[in-house]
């Protein structure tokens, strides 16, 4: 379904440097038994933000009060495995509209793009500059212009482009998604449809 | 004229329009749904107030979180049951093809597809699961879609989709004795990492690949995402055309003709580009197994897990990270690791032939004492086929549970948890954190091996257990 414009967003970040993050750990699997789209981001990195007993783990990041934000950084490969776009969901229900990594798994970054959650792909070298900025100082502000295609760590100016096609930098301007010009193209559709 | 790959001549001809400086508009033949990623794609369709398109061309099945005891009763856990009815009951109000629990044809959706001939050469396939990847086996493109794009396809029939970089893959000559098309793909993921293939659609080739199964080809193709690819594929052949005839679903009599004179066109053209090409020599290949918490982390069962040598930063810590987790030390070997669980399922190794092949194993032999040792059909008719065969009796007498059909272990999201702390060798895909229960250590293997690790209680490279 739609969601909220996303234009520029300016915003302090939460710092993840775990490589290879599998959509298992961002949503475990026992938490996918809902049949609307509410309430996961409770269970976001459920298995390493609270223990067994449920208690919250110190050491997790989301659990640092120093770390706060609607941008995440993520360590190389975020969101391999599994196609679960509820990761997407918990991602977005738990504050965050940006993900920063300097590589994603694929189908992960469709799901987001699809729901409004804008992945930012950079340099591993700019990644680490990100990562050092912020532990050393979590009120560091990142900007993440879609218009400019252009992420900046805004204490030292130091900047870097993205990726992102044309069609999908205009839908995530307006809040669109791509059922929305499917079902302008039925006809289109009807008639390959019947072409093959 | 253009020399095209198999990949470009599927996907090209299920262009519907391709939108300026975006995805392709992409033509879907076959979609599968399950209880788990449905839901809310059918939810929203309501809210919009629109219908599904073709509802022919969608079949269901519960399997992802089914129970796989008593599945003639009510579903004991409430929000497992509430997924299910829910799937029961969007199929009816739609129209959708529903191979309920308990149905002739219920199981793995993976796994039915194919038994069913539903999926066949040429296609364009997806599901809201990575491991739609499976039915490229049969030459299709198949691969796992979220849940705003299950709603697209029921909506429209369409995905909006950029077309991936292109990959071979070329696997020569002659496997040796205990290898598996596991070990195959397991030595592949191990050699290129768990994100080599992203941004690809890998093709399979080679003669070692043409020698294997259709099961032993779909076990290959299954894993193609355990290196972040969005799909794997194998050019049609005997192999698969004498699989598919006479399946339920497969075109018969003058269709039949029709289709295979279509099906047999389906190859790369000699002189075809691919982006990245890979070569490997069948005869390097051993059973492998995983020792952490990606499925690229794999080495031979008689290996050593690689040391911290060449590596820094988070990469390292990362590493690190992952064999605590194991509880595994770098540069130790596995073999000998004592194990406490095997698990012969998943859409990856739960078809007859993984069956049989664990059964031919442990056939006059009997389970190590410290072993629980869980075997999964992947569907009703793998089933059926397991009990006519005498491959259950076996099974039982060597001391194997069997139960009945669905993913079970694999993803844990019913009560078949290895517990915390305890280490399986299993023949599915994933070895992440959690992925078997919360706290669950998990190698992959091949069945083979799994066979060998029940029977010896420890991790044992199955060609030893022939040698005895």
């Amino acid at each position: 379904m739609a969601y909220d414009k996303f234009t520029v967003l300016r915003s302090t970040a939460v710092p993840l440097p775990t490589e290879n993050v599998d959509t298992d750990q961002i949503i475990p699997a026992r938490f996918l038994k809902a049949t609307e789209r509410e309430g996961f981001g409770d269970n976001l990195f459920r298995d390493w933000r609270y223990d067994v007993e449920g208690n919250p783990k110190k050491d997790f990041v989301l659990n640092d009060s120093t770390y706060s934000g609607k941008i995440l950084i993520s360590g190389r490969n975020f969101g391999s495995g599994s196609s679960r776009e509820h990761a997407v969901w918990a991602i977005y229900d738990y504050g965050f509209r940006c993900v920063v990594s300097s590589f994603f798994a694929d189908i992960f970054k469709n799901n987001c793009l699809n729901i409004g959650v804008l992945p930012v792909t950079v340099s591993a070298e700019f990644a680490d500059k990100l990562f050092a900025a912020v532990q050393a100082d979590p009120a560091t502000e990142i900007e993440v212009s879609i218009p400019e295609q252009r992420i900046t760590l805004l204490s030292t100016g130091e900047s870097e482009s993205f990726d992102i096609n044309e069609y999908k930098k205009d839908n995530m301007q307006n809040g669109f998604d791509d059922i929305d010009y499917l079902l302008n193209m039925s006809s289109e559709i009807d008639a390959f449809a019947a072409s093959k | 004229m253009e020399k095209t790959t198999l990949f470009d001549k599927i996907w090209d001809s299920h262009v519907v329009k391709s939108v300026p400086a975006g995805p392709d508009v992409f033509f879907i033949d076959k979609h599968f749904i399950h209880e788990v990623t449905s839901p809310v794609a059918f939810l929203n369709l309501e809210k919009r107030g629109i219908g599904v398109k073709y509802p022919e061309k969608t079949i269901a099945t519960p399997d992802h979180n089914v129970p796989t005891v008593d599945q003639d009763q009510t579903i004991k856990d409430k929000l497992s049951r509430m997924q299910v009815e829910r799937l029961r009951e969007n199929c009816k109000k739609y129209g959708i093809e529903l191979h309920d629990l308990g149905s002739a044809h219920h199981g793995i959706v993976h796994v039915i597809g194919p038994e069913l001939g539903v999926t066949q050469p040429g296609m364009t396939i997806v599901c809201g699961d990575s491991h739609t990847s499976t039915h490229g086996a049969f030459g299709a493109i198949a691969f796992g879609i979220g849940t705003s794009e299950v709603e697209m396809v029921l909506a429209t029939q369409c995905i909006m989709q950029s077309k991936a970089k292109k990959m071979r893959i070329s696997v020569e000559g002659e496997l040796g004795k205990g290898v598996t098309s596991k070990d195959i793909i397991l030595y592949i993921i191990a050699k290129i990492s768990a994100a080599g293939a992203t941004g690809y659609f890998v093709e399979y080739a080679g003669s070692a690949i043409r020698n294997l199964s259709m099961e032993a080809r779909m076990t290959i193709c299954n894993m193609s995402i355990e290196m972040g690819a969005r799909g794997g594929l194998i050019a049609p052949d005997e192999t698969t055309f004498n699989y598919l005839e006479g399946k339920r679903y497969t075109p018969k009599g003058e269709e039949w003709d029709k289709a295979l004179a279509y099906w047999k066109t389906l190859k790369t053209d000699e002189g075809a580009v691919f982006d990245k090409e890979y070569h490997y020599d069948a005869a390097d290949i051993e059973p492998m197994i995983t020792y952490g918490t990606n499925p690229g982390m794999g080495i031979k069962v008689v290996g050593n897990i690689p040391t911290t040598e060449g590596m820094e930063g988070s990469n390292k810590t990362s590493y690190l990270k992952s064999l605590d987790y194991m509880g595994f030390a770098p540069g130790e070997s596995v073999e000998g690791k004592q194990v406490d669980y095997v698990f012969v399922g998943s859409c990856t190794n739960g078809r007859i032939e993984d069956i049989r092949s664990v059964a031919e194993f442990v056939k006059g032999k009997r389970k190590a004492d410290n072993i629980t040792a869980w075997i999964v059909p992947g569907s009703r008719e793998v089933e059926k086929q397991a009990h006519a065969e005498g491959l259950v009796k076996i099974l039982e007498d060597a001391g194997f549970e069997l139960r009945q059909p669905g993913c079970s272990a694999c993803l844990a999201m019913n009560d078949d948890k290895i517990p915390s702390g305890k280490l399986a060798v299993s023949t599915s895909n994933r070895n992440f954190e959690g992925r078997q229960g919360p706290g669950a250590r998990t190698m992959l293997a091949s069945p083979l091996t799994v066979a060998a690790v029940a029977i010896t209680g420890r991790v044992t490279d199955p060609r030893e257990v022939f040698a005895n």
